[in-house]
Parts: structure tokens; C-alpha cells; sequence
């Protein structure tokens, strides 16, 4: 797998768009693979430091979640956060009818 | 007026040598005179900040006390503020008005602050040089074709030019110290957990912290004393009490141990910096610093494994943006995808779009355990660097850039320069520990920093070194003069 790390292909970079819902114009794909292929050889080097046994770290304290008590503590503020959103109705945020 | 510390400014204001009206309203008056040159705010509230700054006077009037009361600040316009737009430097939240506010803007805003307007910055905070910015690149006030660094160069820009004597900024790989360095300023990034993350927007959650920024170590010292503390809202914050980061500046530095790592004065190191950094340095030895050579010799991998964590993490926080509940929509969508394709494609920039696209490529089946695990497991390794080196150094020191501010578009074209910008910078944040970059002196007349790196938690003993090195030298009082050369 790693041999496939260094040729990352211009229809990779356009499945990856379509799943970030970053569309790439068709005249521009070449580049923008071109460049992330050049950020991804610049990132290709860590393949070569041994890391077995190294316990991957997600926080720079190892800091684990913390909990607190399941008890309701914020007020209902629908509207207030609802009154910036582009289109909404009774309550209900308005997009693009998905079902025929 | 301008050139008075913080604390000056509330003696003078305690005295009723001026009000904060009065105080505010100048800085409004320089801002509207001079910022059509640097462009380092985005949002100017005028109305607001006299507000709040006569709310302030009525409070020093009953006889309040308070080191910040009716002091003047900006935010980076990365802080949510209540009923004040918060763009973060994108088209996407141009439209933005927060229902909120971040908990740093709320506690500064108690202490009894007076914000003066949002900074600009590069967008969603992903640059080195504000320049992503979607309301246009800021100007560094020493050389106005030059960049102020970034992603807070709007906040280093504003307090060199001297258009507020504080503000905030937030530090992802370098985003205050390297600013700061190229601005002439002096800029804290504390402790990953220091200080509240709710209300800042998320670029990389485990790498993001927000700091104070400030012409001198003791202002920054009064800035962090209000910003600092648990926040049960995040649940990354510490529940280890802050402390009153003024009360051990005056500490000599006798005995101090600094750690210069090898690997920060090598190769890529620009010769006249390297001279402002070791005659910094003899400064502190002088003050009886010993100098220590210590090597951190995973320094080099900081570059690739910051360019999968930060792209990673981004992908992930950047996947709210969908046009649906706040922030920019597309005109017309054709049907839902098409909305949240178009609003994504139209409401994002250049960078920030790479950065998607490379950090869902990291994270994506088959390449998770090579890019993405690979990462998290030599960002243990470079932490490890730090801690080995604490063991024998109280605080670590080097150049906080390998130059001065590069000229606005040099490397614009060229994400991979750029990203070898942070190379001192970046593993800081790997390693969540606090950095902070002081003026060094002039490099062909722009400002070069010295970073101070100190154990996790140990914001006080940078600040310390720091005020004691600008009592021997004047490198943070120097004033840009503007203009082109």
C-alpha cells in the first residue's frame, strides 16, 4: 500500500471532491491533483520512520473526555439560532425537495 | 497615548487623566485614518465600543478597579461576538452574525474591555501570510508591500500600527508567533486547553488555542490573566486553575537553563536572523541565562505530520458548512446536493478547499492507518523530543521564522513554501506545549522574533523571560515607520 501512496490520480482527487462536496471545475483538476500530489510526497516522508509501538496521540496531554451529569442544562433557543439560517419554516430549516 | 503599556493606561484612567471615551474614540480616529493602509480589521464597531467604553467609565466612576477596565481591544474575527458579524476571514460567513459569544470575547468583555472591531485574517485561519483572506491581504506596517505574517495578522498588524494595544489571536501551527515576529510584537500561544475553545471557530481541534497579542510581555501577561481558565463549555479544557501571569515577572532569571535546539539554527536559517536571535540570546545570558545545546531530532517531521492533522481535522469541522442552518448559500440549487456542493464550492477559497481535499484523502479508507494514524504516532514522537529536552533546560529558545516578512505574493502561488514557513513553529502545537514569540531587533529594517518555548502549563516563565529581556532591550518599543522602501 504504501508503494500507492505516491501516485495519487486525478480521478482519486475527483471521488475525494464529490465526498467533500468541493466540486472541481473540469479545467482545473489537473492542477489541483498536481498540488495535492506535491503536499502528499511532502507528507510521504513520515513512511519511513519506524513507528511500531508507538501508541498514537490524539491529545497533546492524553486528555480523555470529560464527563458531566446528564442533566438538562440549556434552554430552548430554536428560534434565536434559527433566525441566521438562509430559509426556514415553522420551525423547520427549508432545503431543496429531496422526495418526489 | 498610544504608546503608553496597558498597565499606564489604567493608572491613567484610574487618575481620570482621560476617560475611556476619550481613549477609545482615539483609537477609533486612528483606525479610521490609517487602517485604508494595512487593512487589518475587517469589522470596525464604532458604535459598540463607545458604548461599552462609557459602560466602563460608569464602572471606573463607582470606584471599580480592574487592569483591563476601559482598556480597548480587537479580536481576531475568529471569536464568535454576539450580534457582531464573525467571517473568519471567509465568504462562507460574511453573512455570519453569532447568537453567541465565544467565552474568550464574554470573560474579556466582564473584565470590562472595550472592543474596538474584529481582525483580519487568513481564511479560516489557514495561512501563513493573510493573504487567504476573503476581505482582501493585510499590510505589514513596516514595509506596506510586505505580508504581516498570519493567520492573526490582522491582530500583529493593528498593534504595530498601533491602532489598538491589545488583541487576540489563535495559534494553530504559528498563527500568533509568527505574526507576531514579522509585526514586531510580542504574541503568546499558551498550553493546548489554557484557554476556552467555545465560540472560536474550529480549524484543527487538537492543535487550535487562542493566546494574547501585545507590544510587551506584561501586557500580554494582563491579556492572558483574563482570557485563561476552565471552561466546563469545552471539553478539552483544563481543569487546572490558572494563575496571575503578572505576579512573576520580576523574577531574575539567575540560574535559568535555556535549551537551543540544533536543529532550529541549521540549514534554512537566514544569516542576519540567526545574528538577531544569538544577540537576543546573550541579552539573556547576561542576565545569568546559561545557554544549553540540545538537539530535538524529530524537528524535520513536524512539516509532513502537521500537513495531515490540521488537514484531517479541518475536512472534519469544515464539513458543517452546508449552506442548510447559518452562513452562505448557493442562489438556486437545483436539488440538495447541488446545494451543499455549490455553497461549499462558491463559499470557500483556494487554500482552505486544498486542505479539504487533502484532509478527506487522509482520513479515507485505505489511507487512514498510513496518513492519518502515521501521524498521530510520530506526533508522540516530537512530543517526546520536548519532554526529554525538559529534563535537562527550563525553557527552550531559537528563531520564532527562518526570516523576516517575505513580500505580499511572493509565495502565493506556492502552498509548499509556505507551509516551510512554520517549520520553528509547528511543533509547538504538535506538542501542545506554550510558545511565544518577542521582538529581536530589526533585519533590514523588519522585525524578526525570538521563540521561548516552555513546559506544558508554564505560561508565567516565557512571560517572565520575556518582560525581563525587554527590560534590557527596546526592541518591542521600536514604532514602524510605514511606507514602501
Amino acid at each position: 500500500m504504501v508503494a500507492k501512496l505516491m501516485t495519487v490520480k486525478q480521478d482519486e482527487i475527483e471521488k475525494i471532491a464529490e465526498l467533500a462536496r468541493v466540486r472541481i471545475a473540469p479545467d482545473e483538476a489537473a492542477e489541483v491533483t498536481s498540488r495535492i500530489a506535491n503536499i502528499l510526497t511532502l507528507v510521504d516522508q513520515l513512511q519511513a520512520i519506524d513507528t511500531d509501538g508507538v501508541e498514537p496521540m490524539a491529545n497533546p496531554l492524553d486528555a480523555v473526555q470529560r464527563l458531566r451529569a446528564d442533566a438538562v442544562t440549556e434552554a430552548n433557543q430554536r428560534e434565536l439560532f434559527q433566525a441566521i439560517a438562509p430559509a426556514v419554516e415553522n420551525g423547520l430549516y427549508l432545503v431543496p425537495k429531496v422526495i418526489e | 497615548m498610544h504608546e503608553l503599556s496597558v498597565a499606564q493606561l489604567s493608572l491613567g484612567l484610574r487618575e481620570k487623566r482621560f476617560s475611556s471615551v476619550e481613549l477609545t474614540r482615539s483609537y477609533l480616529d486612528r483606525i479610521r485614518a490609517l487602517d485604508g493602509q494595512y487593512n487589518s480589521f475587517i469589522t470596525v464597531d464604532e458604535d459598540g465600543a463607545l458604548a461599552s467604553a462609557a459602560a466602563a467609565d460608569q464602572r471606573l466612576a463607582a470606584g471599580e478597579t480592574g487592569p483591563l477596565l476601559g482598556i480597548p481591544l480587537a479580536h481576531k474575527d475568529i471569536f464568535c461576538t454576539r450580534d457582531i458579524r464573525t467571517s473568519c476571514g471567509s465568504r462562507m460567513l460574511d453573512n455570519f452574525v453569532p447568537p453567541y459569544d465565544a467565552t474568550v470575547t464574554a470573560r474579556l468583555r466582564d473584565a470590562g474591555t472595550v472592543m474596538l472591531g474584529k481582525t483580519n485574517m487568513d481564511e479560516f485561519a489557514m495561512g501563513s501570510s493573510n493573504e487567504s483572506s476573503f476581505y482582501g491581504p493585510v499590510c505589514n506596517p513596516w514595509r506596506v508591500d510586505c505580508v504581516p505574517g498570519g493567520s492573526s495578522g490582522g491582530s500583529a498588524a493593528a498593534i504595530a500600527a498601533r491602532l489598538a494595544p491589545l488583541a487576540t489571536g489563535t495559534d494553530t501551527g504559528g498563527s500568533i508567533r509568527q505574526p507576531a515576529a514579522f509585526c514586531g510584537i510580542t504574541g503568546l500561544k499558551p498550553t493546548y486547553g489554557r484557554v476556552s475553545r467555545l465560540g472560536m471557530v474550529a480549524f484543527a481541534s487538537s492543535l487550535d488555542q487562542g493566546g494574547p497579542m501585545a507590544r510587551s510581555a506584561e501586557d500580554c501577561a494582563l491579556l492572558l490573566n483574563a482570557m485563561a481558565g476552565f471552561d466546563p463549555l469545552d471539553s478539552t479544557s483544563s481543569e487546572l486553575p490558572s494563575e496571575d501571569y503578572s505576579a512573576s515577572l520580576q523574577q531574575p532569571l539567575a540560574g535559568l537553563r535555556i535549551g537551543l535546539p540544533r536543529e532550529y539554527f541549521g540549514q534554512g536559517l537566514d544569516a542576519a536572523t540567526a545574528e538577531r536571535i544569538h544577540a537576543a540570546l546573550a541579552l539573556l545570558e547576561q542576565q545569568g541565562a546559561t545557554l544549553v545545546d540540545i538537539s530535538l531530532p524529530h524537528t524535520g517531521l513536524s512539516i509532513p505530520t502537521y500537513y495531515i492533522i490540521a488537514p484531517a481535522e479541518a475536512s472534519t469541522n469544515l464539513s458543517r458548512y452546508d449552506g442548510v442552518r447559518y452562513g452562505y448559500r448557493c442562489a438556486q440549487p437545483q436539488d440538495l446536493r447541488d446545494l451543499y456542493t455549490r455553497s461549499r464550492q462558491e463559499g470557500f477559497g483556494d487554500e482552505v478547499k486544498r486542505r479539504i481535499l487533502v484532509g478527506t484523502y487522509a482520513l479515507s479508507a485505505g489511507y487512514y492507518d498510513a496518513y492519518y494514524k502515521k501521524a498521530q504516532q510520530v506526533r508522540r514522537l516530537i512530543r517526546q523530543d520536548f519532554l526529554d529536552a525538559f529534563g535537562s533546560v527550563d525553557v527552550i529558545a531559537g528563531p520564532t521564522t527562518p526570516g523576516p516578512a517575505f513580500a505580499l505574493g511572493a509565495k502565493g502561488n506556492d502552498p509548499l513554501a509556505m507551509y516551510l514557513e512554520d517549520v520553528y513553529t509547528l511543533a509547538v502545537n504538535l506538542a501542545g506545549l506554550p510558545g511565544m514569540s518577542v521582538p529581536a531587533g530589526l533585519v533590514d529594517g523588519m522585525p524578526v522574533g525570538l521563540q521561548l518555548i516552555g513546559q506544558h502549563f508554564q505560561e508565567a516563565r516565557l512571560l517572565n523571560v520575556g518582560h525581563q529581556l525587554q527590560q534590557v532591550s527596546d526592541w518591542h518599543l521600536q514604532v514602524p515607520a510605514g511606507g514602501t522602501q
